[in-house]
């Protein structure tokens, strides 16, 4: 069965019967969560960057009007074209509008999850234009015809070993040897020509810097820079909420972006792009586009969801979550998995079809003690359950229970009766220890023991000692 | 230069113990026990007979409305006491942190929340950081680990105080747990809304506290507790559980969680 016709909960028992992903999730979010530790270690002033970042953020998004102004000034005074889109659907028509008119047969795509958002690979297939998907993990989602299951790592979900056999099923010269080196160059001999022969480029930006206008792209495999220089027009999708001030703001966000997301101290490349070659460059496009997304973006701004703007898509909060752990990203269903991911994906996909992600969580706040901005994401996922039950989508056994539920424990007598009987009916069911084969247990002792209760509760006992005084 | 200043500690305060719904229903003896060191610790202790529920399950299922009744009734039931305290980090993390959101809407009952919520304490970090008690003549010859339950860590601050408590039970010693701070699963309704998944957490967890060879593991909050002592069993491991209230009292000797009382 496809995946997206399955229900949350469906996906989730398949992801959590497939040993082979459950090996992959574990080494990719285990090595993550051990550098990212180190790496902390090593940076005492984390908790004084991540107040400066979280500042640098909010002061942005605060001011959001001014500085997008500021950099569309700069970006057209640089030479680039600044495009305005407001949803997913007109930013991905945009980038198909320009690619056809520059008469692209290949575009080359540096890994961008703005990209995957606005639904670009499927408007470039659409429109028959060849896609290269340049960054390895991008190249190997792009083999296997699936979708990024994490941010950072968008092939995750693929053991080596499954990438070893796909090399060897699908490139033209694959490797001999079964080293990570020796697949590497297989993937680099089947994207050099490519990157070569392209005729756009397309990436994302981690950050917008409004006092240039220029993009600011980091990479560990330098696939961006190969990427956006040969082709003759260069076209950057990002989205609103990338924006910093200038070039000292982008650097203090980079110091924690970096460290979060993979535990190095900067990545090994660092690009920023600043308009259209110039006359005395040696090279760069001759055509630069930036598509400014909002997708969403200003909506969360007027609903209360401001905090979630500064985001800079770091992995951390899925990296330590357990319930991503168990369940890699494809079950989330939308662009973004893990707990940003259960943020966002009801902005854009609507709450009523994504009711599960903001509940599909323990709440037990590590992800907002991971993050590099220190979004309160337990506090926004509960935001979401508190409109799901306004706007009426919970289910209709919850709310009628918890509607008993309040009604008994605001009437202290009452309460003190209802669980006096509980208790002796969990009793009934009680042998050695354990409630066993109870009615309305059974989604708890499908998996473990439920211990027997005391034979009478403690307000009762209470009550007879302080009697017996 | 400055003084060190002398922690004060409050003389005998009056002090209702929260005893919590599931403690009430479950496991009577942790309340017992939370009496109990809540009285050798100098503390005129009521356990009052309005109590109910804090409307945590209420308020994580995004009920804010019903949450915002039962955080009243709350309120109303403890705010004449000079301290609040419960043997759970999770139910105080709700009247201390979350009362304020649910009442967000009715600022005089957010700032009565906000001021019973500065009087509110899990029991460890009561004891520690309010009376500064430390339990005297207790001996337990066993190892135990111990599970950082997550609202106690991150919302209340509670890891060295449970720590620093039962390192004073004589022939106690304690066996590290890998992954000491992380979820277990249990996550309230969680548990049985995605019990699937749950289950793969807990079941992560119930191999760590196997591998940590510890004979006993203890924590703070019966929720989580019930959650690991039930996979425990079910996966017929010999390590039990116990509230780490009930080894401090002296009760580490009888039933564990889960087992024939």
């Amino acid at each position: 069965m496809e995946e997206a016709t399955l229900s949350f909960k469906a996906r989730a028992e398949r992801a959590l019967a497939d040993p082979t992903l459950k090996i992959a999730i574990d080494r990719t979010t285990g090595t993550a969560e051990r550098k990212r530790a180190v790496a902390m270690n090593q940076f005492p002033q984390f908790e004084a960057a991540r107040e400066r970042g979280k500042r640098i953020k909010d002061h942005v998004i605060a001011n959001l009007d001014h500085y997008l102004l500021e950099f569309e000034r700069n970006a057209i005074a640089s030479g680039a074209k600044v495009y305005w889109a407001a949803t997913a659907e007109e930013a991905s028509q945009i980038v198909v509008r320009l690619c056809k008119e520059a008469g692209a047969r290949r575009v080359t795509r540096v890994k961008s999850m703005l990209g995957e958002e606005i639904g670009l690979p499927h408007a470039l297939d659409e429109a028959g234009i060849e896609r290269v998907e340049t960054d390895l993990a991008e190249h190997i989602v792009q083999l296997g015809g699936d979708r990024p299951s994490h941010i950072v790592w968008p092939s995750m979900h693929r053991t080596r070993e499954q990438v070893s056999e796909m090399f060897k099923r699908l490139h033209r010269a694959p490797h001999q040897e079964e080293t990570i080196e020796a697949m590497v160059d297989s993937a680099r001999r089947e994207l050099r020509d490519k990157f070569l022969s392209a005729d756009v480029a397309i990436s994302g930006a981690n950050f917008l810097l409004a006092d240039t206008g220029a993009t600011c792209t980091v990479t560990n495999e330098g696939n961006a820079e190969l990427t956006t220089t040969p082709p003759r027009v260069h076209i950057v999708t990002a989205g609103i909420e990338k924006l910093v001030p200038s070039m000292g703001h982008a650097i203090a966000m980079l110091r924690l972006l970096v460290r979060s997301a993979t535990g190095a101290d900067v990545t090994q490349y660092t690009t920023f792009h600043c308009g259209p070659k110039q006359a005395g460059d040696r090279d760069g496009p001759e055509e630069f586009h930036i598509v400014l997304v909002d997708n969403g973006r200003s909506r969360m701004l007027r609903e209360g969801m401001q905090e979630m703007l500064r985001c800079i898509r770091c992995g951390a909060c899925m990296n330590h979550c357990v319930v991503f752990r168990q369940l890699g990203g494809h079950v989330y269903g939308g662009t973004y998995p893990g707990p940003m991911g259960a943020v966002l994906t009801p902005v854009f996909d609507g709450l009523e079809k994504s009711r599960d992600l903001p509940h599909a969580c323990t709440m037990n706040g590590k992800c907002q003690e991971v993050c590099p901005v220190a979004i309160p994401l337990p506090t926004l996922l509960r935001g979401w359950r508190d409109r799901s039950w306004r706007e009426g989508l919970e289910p209709t056994v919850v709310r009628f229970g918890l509607g008993i539920h309040t009604f008994v424990a605001s009437h202290p007598r009452l309460y003190r009766l209802g669980t006096a009987i509980a208790v002796r009916v969990m009793r009934l069911f009680s042998r050695g220890g354990l409630v066993k084969g109870m009615p309305g247990l059974g989604a708890w002792t499908a998996y473990r023991e439920f211990p027997a209760p005391a034979k009478r509760t403690f307000m009762e006992m209470v009550k007879d000692q302080e009697n017996a005084r | 230069m400055n003084e060190p200043r002398s922690v004060s500690r409050p003389v005998s305060p009056r002090v209702a113990l929260f005893a919590t719904c599931l403690v009430d229903a479950m496991r009577p003896s942790v309340g017992f026990a939370a009496l109990k060191l809540l009285r050798d610790a100098g503390c005129r202790v009521e356990v009052p007979q309005a109590q109910t529920c804090c409307g945590q399950p209420a308020f994580n299922s995004g009920d804010t409305a019903h949450a915002a009744t039962l955080a009243r009734h709350f309120i109303q039931t403890f705010e004449g006491y000079d301290y609040v305290v419960a043997p759970s980090g999770s139910c105080i993390g709700m009247t201390r942190v979350h009362y304020a959101e649910a009442l967000a809407d009715d600022p005089a009952w957010a700032e009565r929340a906000r001021r019973l919520g500065e009087r509110s304490f899990e029991l460890m970090s009561f004891l520690t950081d309010v009376m500064g008690y430390a339990p005297t003549d207790v001996r337990l010859d066993t190892s135990f680990t111990y599970h950082d339950s997550c609202s106690g860590l991150r919302e209340l601050g509670v890891h060295d105080q449970p720590r620093a408590l039962l390192g004073k039970v004589a022939g106690l010693t304690l066996k590290p747990l890998e992954g000491n701070d992380v979820c277990c699963g249990f996550g309230g309704t969680f548990c049985v809304k995605y019990a699937a998944i749950s289950n793969a957490v807990v079941g992560e967890k119930a191999e760590a506290i196997e591998r940590s060879g510890a004979r006993l593991l203890l924590g703070g909050d019966l929720g989580c507790l019930m959650n690991m002592a039930g996979k425990l069993k079910r996966k017929g491991s010999s390590v039990r559980a116990f509230h780490a209230a009930e080894v401090l009292a002296g009760m580490g000797g009888g039933a564990a969680i889960g087992e024939e009382g």
